[in-house]
């Protein structure tokens, strides 16, 4: 790994003639989205930021920004932030009763409450949650582990249905962390380097990589190798603008990708379409996998994707080896939010692999480590109590790849009291009410209310603080703070970027800020007294210093280039090859094997799709998918930001033209979408971008500028999707939840039922 | 000196409507008015599972080339921030030459 800066960059401050000072910083939500780490400089006069301009200077973003991060400065000074500290009696829960208190008071407070909770009920009854993507995710296995000294840390997504199957495979196949789009992100002029080789073709899979910048991808990457000859398969159940510049695109039915991607290897195996250089040096398993592709010809996924064989074929073979031409992988989240989701990874990264993609220029980028304290944060604690981590004896797997409780089991821990009492929850950045992870929010909201005591750290009052919590603490943005990012939490090719802090407001801090402050008020041996230390320790692990990333703003990280396993820059002990039990790429998975699953992927229907649920089929004939991005929002963020909430004012359900008149639902119209397991309410866009058979309906949405107490909660149930996940429909290892496949009705809504009246045109 | 434009490449503009609030944080322009704002075409179904659908952003009168950025030595913000990077702006004449050059999908707007 080598970090490259610029030559001479530009100084990380700057003085104007009327006294203005330019910070040059990078961004990571809070607000924004996943650690991206674009560069902005932010002008602050007195104190005040005046306004936030791209910054030319960074080698990756070179001064775009996405409107989020553009309006930032609504977001720093909107009047709804909470500035300072408060606190509410146990049975105001729900109330808009808060009363402001110092840091002191609220250290206070909650070191004694937590101790208190700790000598009556264990460590383990202590459980932080975290959301996805944003900075605290950086510093919350730490701040659970290490300061509140619980092993529970919980992402309440089902299944673990972002990273939780890709993880899988990842790591069972490969070693690797993370695995990524080559767009020359190790090259200081990145796609523009002379030594950057443009793949072929890039093929994506359930992936919109624009508006979301997926864990760390700057999504406009892709914009940047497609302008220089890149093209693109798109498979996706909705034809997004992306593919409509895409070379082909393979509409399928959700859920039915693993079908899809075992008859792209059954093509490329039996028209030896394969790199058996690479297989015979670097792969396992290989003649296991020919043999259990056979079942899956392309007639077979044709059938079952609902789409053409000739489709699949004609794919398969720009995708095969030739000696000549590459394709890199893009797999998006809709891989996770499925119960096959496992054996979906497995079939990409075995297509990667055959067709001698993997680690090459133009292929497929294999990740190293990641660069932040995650399943090592337990070390220090004793193995009987580690050991209580909710859900690792029902799914070992949660144990092995991600030092987490599983979310399901937390979910019914919290409800049944089994194995043990949860007493103590602390919301890090997640607001997992509105319709973001948990599936069954409601169930999880009831379960919750049990606790004794609750923190959360949020900028702005969500439904989940205002239900749930009784202390809550101010948030800063990253304008606000010091703080590194790094692409992929620095395991991928991209960008190390210091957050350097431009101004202050109120009585805010930072998630790190928050780990020092805490670390120190538990603990009498906190080896960090200020986020400075912290900072020169941490960066300092990195191969260069905490003074000179904040001076020089922005580095490059290779991470080693390509092709790490010849040189043995992927193993832990250096050697030549894959971190896996064989050494080699396991397309016959040993981890899969130990870990209860079939060692070779396959696929099975849908759970609740038509053919293994008929009974569901009949009255809710809709696939429903979630999910999908938008430009003016990053999962629940930005809603009350007004000029990115007149970009998109509502939550949208796409309807095909076809099943709209057949329904009488126009465009405007409020419908009514409904399954068995609850129902909400969205308002009508009728597309031809979505398939027949499919509706697609936006996640994320509460209003702030509703009544927040209960039992309205900024109206958090009134659009929630994720009310229709049922709880537990899970693949073999406990991974993938069906998210982005439920069975669903949807009519319009009688005016008498309507709730969203007037959501269409915001004014706030 | 030939008159200076906007390219826009509508090929790869994305929709992300940055320009908008690009344009709207340099001039401090109020919700309802707008240096520049993004328009969609589509998405039609001309052909069975072919769809057109192009985004392209509009210069209104409110645009002035960003004179005063200019004048300071900077580029317009709407160029700097474009997310897809799909606004050149310089004088007419070379602008010509280069929208010649992508050949297709590509306007100049003379704001
Ligand atoms: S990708 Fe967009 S929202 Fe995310 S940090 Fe960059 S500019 Fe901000
Ligand atoms: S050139 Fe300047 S004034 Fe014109 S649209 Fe772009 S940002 Fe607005
Ligand atoms: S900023 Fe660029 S990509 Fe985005 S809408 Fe405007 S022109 Fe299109």
């Amino acid at each position: 790994m080598a970090f490259h800066f610029k030559e001479s960059p530009a100084p990380k401050e700057e003085v104007l003639a009327d006294g203005t000072v330019v910070t040059r910083t990078c961004a990571w939500s809070p607000p924004g989205c996943h650690a991206v780490g674009c560069g902005l400089k932010l002008f602050v006069k007195d104190g005040k930021l005046q306004k936030v301009e791209g910054d030319p200077d960074h080698q990756l973003t070179q001064g775009r920004l996405c409107p989020r991060c553009l309006a930032l400065k609504e977001a720093v000074y909107h009047p709804d932030r909470i500035l300072y500290p408060m606190k509410r009696a146990k049975e105001n829960r729900g109330l808009n009763k808060w009363e402001r208190i110092s840091w002191d008071e609220a250290t206070e407070l909650i070191v004694t409450k937590t101790e208190e909770i700790r000598a009556k009920y264990g460590s383990e009854s202590i459980c932080i949650y975290m959301g996805t993507g944003r900075e605290a995710v950086r510093y919350g296995f730490t701040l659970g582990a290490k300061v509140l000294r619980t092993p529970n840390n919980c992402y309440a997504q089902s299944g673990w249905s972002c990273m939780g199957p890709r993880q899988t495979a990842m790591t069972m196949m490969l070693g690797s962390a993370y695995i990524e789009l080559d767009y020359g992100g190790g090259y200081l002029d990145v796609w523009d380097s002379p030594d950057f080789v443009a793949p072929d073709y890039v093929f994506c899979l359930g992936k919109e990589p624009l508006k979301s910048n997926p864990d760390g991808l700057w999504g406009h990457a892709l914009i940047e190798i497609m302008k220089r000859g890149s093209k693109l398969i798109m498979v996706d159940p909705r034809m997004n603008w992306l593919a409509t510049r895409a070379d082909q695109v393979l509409q399928l039915i959700p859920g039915t990708d693993a079908a899809l991607v075992l008859a792209i290897l059954n093509v490329l195996i039996n028209e030896d379409l394969v790199d058996h250089d690479f297989i015979d040096k670097w792969c396992y398993g290989f003649d296991e996998l020919k043999e259990r592709v056979q079942e899956y010809t392309p007639e077979f996924a044709a059938k079952t994707c609902g789409i053409t064989a000739e489709e699949i074929v004609t794919c398969a073979r720009k995708l095969g080896y030739d000696g000549k031409h590459h394709w890199s992988l893009l797999m998006g989240v809709a891989v996770d939010q499925n119960p096959n989701g496992c054996q979906v990874t497995q079939g990409l990264i075995a297509m990667a692999a055959i067709t001698g993609n993997l680690d090459v220029p133009g292929g497929t980028v294999v990740g190293v480590q990641m660069q932040f304290e995650m399943t090592g944060c337990t070390d220090s604690m004793t193995e009987e109590l580690k050991n209580k981590c909710i859900g690792w004896d029902t799914y070992p797997i949660v144990k092995v790849l991600l030092n987490t409780t599983h979310p399901d089991i937390t979910l019914e821990a919290l409800e049944t009291g089994r194995p043990y009492e949860l007493k103590m929850a602390w919301f890090d950045s997640t607001n997992l009410l509105s319709p973001t992870c948990s599936a069954q929010p409601k169930r999880w909201h009831d379960a919750l209310m049990k606790m004794e005591f609750v923190v959360a750290k949020e900028m702005f009052m969500t439904p989940t603080v205002m239900a749930l919590a009784d202390v809550v603490l101010p948030l800063a943005t990253w304008a606000e703070h010091d703080g590194i990012v790094m692409t992929n939490q620095g395991c991928q090719m991209g960008i190390a970027g210091a957050i350097n802090k431009a101004l202050q407001v109120g009585e805010c801090k930072s998630d790190l800020e928050m780990l020092v402050h805490f670390g120190n008020a538990f603990l009498d041996d906190y080896p960090f007294k200020t986020v400075q230390e912290y900072l020169i320790d941490d960066v300092g692990k990195l191969g260069t210093t905490w003074e000179e990333l904040s001076e020089k703003v922005v580095a490059i990280n290779d991470i080693g280039g390509y092709r790490k396993h010849e040189r043995g820059l992927i193993r832990a002990d250096g050697q030549v090859g894959f971190q896996t039990a064989t050494g080699r790429v396991e397309l016959w998975a040993t981890g899969y094997n130990r870990m209860g699953d079939e060692p070779l992927p396959y696929y099975f229907p849908p759970k609740l799709g038509a053919e293994a649920r008929p009974d569901l089929a009949k009255e809710y004939p809709l696939t429903c998918t979630t999910g999908a991005r938008y430009y003016a929002s990053f999962h629940s963020e930005h809603r009350q930001i007004p000029s990115l909430r007149r970009l998109t004012p509502a939550p949208y359900i796409e309807i095909h033209p076809k099943v709209a008149a057949e329904l009488g639902i126009n465009t405007g119209d409020e419908v009514t979408i409904e399954n068995p397991w609850g129902s909400c309410h969205e308002i009508a866009k009728v597309t031809p971008i979505v398939r027949e058979d499919v509706v697609s309906v936006a996640h994320g949405w509460w209003y702030p500028e509703e009544d927040g107490e209960e039992p309205n909660l900024f109206g958090v149930w009134k659009s929630n999707i994720n009310s229709l996940v049922p709880h537990r429909v899970l693949g073999k290892m406990g991974f993938g939840a069906p998210y982005k496949q439920l069975p669903v009705k949807i009519y319009k809504t009688p005016v008498e039922e309507q709730i969203l009246r007037g959501k269409g045109e915001y004014h706030g | 000196m030939a008159k200076v434009g906007l390219m826009i490449d509508y090929e790869y503009c994305t929709g992300c409507q940055s320009c908008e609030l690009a344009c709207k944080n340099e001039h401090g322009f109020g919700h309802d008015k707008w240096g520049i704002k993004m328009q969609e075409f589509g998405p039609y179904e001309m052909e069975s599972k072919k769809l057109e659908w192009n985004y392209l952003p509009f210069p209104t009168s409110y645009c002035d080339l960003c004179e005063t950025r200019v004048n300071d030595g900077g580029i317009p913000s709407c160029v700097l921030h474009c997310l897809a990077n799909v606004i050149e702006w310089g004088p007419v004449d070379e602008l010509a030459k280069r929208l010649d050059a992508k050949g297709s999908k590509a306007v100049i707007f003379l704001p």
